[in-house]
């Protein structure tokens, strides 16, 4: 249960992305275009995530544990600061050129597309130095 | 280029990716992040309690394209950029961005937002607004 849980968790992670049609970069820089070919599916698909989790997260946290582990590890800061900011700016610009963020990226590597093949490389190399860049991070970074 | 206004299955699809983080939350106590969820298992600190838990809700994650040939009989349809500079900058900032900000669009956008987390709030509307930026000098000024 344990292991298929996480698994199922996954694959339900993936094809919400495909069925959203945020597996597709396009789609996610139509959003992005307001004054172009604006397509406003991204807010949908935001909203019909947060329609879930939100009712979600609060019945889950009235459980003293998860089933399968001792602690929720739930992200505990509070305070803004200029990493925070500076980060989320960065990242935003990434993902208007590209038209992906991580998750849809990952989902669509098997798709094999040239640019997603160039993408996931560089993302993952962009991961790994601002982990060298950074002073010892909190586990808050499972945000 | 154009694409469908698709109301519906994105609602259904974003409900679908809610549904994925109450099962994570669930289960393990754990936020669906991607970028979270993917930089805790590489160097220079790889989480090694967290390692297979990740990697496994990563191959359910790189499982679902070839699930949906399977199951639809048609590859998911997507338009990537071949310009694999442009591509290779693109992942290169929403990686280092990801790590440095603690969340991308899962983690902040969804997961925190349901929190009621000011820090992803603001970092939601960080990203949003840089994006849109960058979309806008992207299509309408460089390439206008």
């Amino acid at each position: 249960m344990h292991v298929f849980s996480t698994l199922f968790a996954g694959l339900l992670f993936g094809t919400g992305l495909i069925l959203s049609g945020m597996a597709n970069p396009a789609k996610v820089q139509n959003f992005l275009d307001l004054f172009g070919t604006w397509d406003p599916s991204l807010a949908f698909v935001m909203g019909g995530a947060i329609m879930v989790t939100m009712p979600g997260f609060w019945l889950v946290q009235k459980r003293i544990t998860p089933l399968f582990h001792d602690v929720f590890h739930l992200p505990t800061r509070t305070d803004f600061d200029a990493r925070l900011v500076v980060g989320a700016a960065t990242f935003g610009i990434g993902w208007g050129l590209g038209g992906f963020c991580p998750g849809p990226a990952l989902t669509s590597l098997p798709l094999a597309a040239s640019g997603t093949l160039f993408f996931v490389p560089a993302m993952l190399v962009g991961m790994v130095i601002a982990k060298y860049t950074a002073a010892p991070l909190p586990k808050s970074l499972a945000v | 280029m154009e694409t469908e206004f698709t109301p519906v299955a994105s609602l259904f699809g974003g409900g679908l990716i809610g549904l994925s983080a109450v099962v994570l939350l669930a289960a393990h106590g754990r936020i669906a992040g991607i970028s979270g969820i993917v930089s805790r298992i590489l160097p220079p600190s790889v989480d090694k309690a967290g390692l297979p838990q990740g990697i496994i809700f990563l191959i359910g994650l790189l499982l679902a394209a070839p699930l949906w040939l399977v199951l639809t009989g048609a590859a998911p349809v997507q338009m990537v950029s071949s310009n694999g500079l442009l591509l290779v900058i693109a992942g290169l900032l929403v990686g280092f961005g990801s790590v440095m900000g603690n969340g991308c669009t899962s983690g902040h956008g969804v997961c925190g937002i349901s929190r009621g987390s000011a820090r992803s709030i603001a970092a939601t509307m960080t990203f949003m607004a840089t994006a849109f930026v960058t979309v806008f000098v992207l299509r309408h000024v460089v390439g206008g």
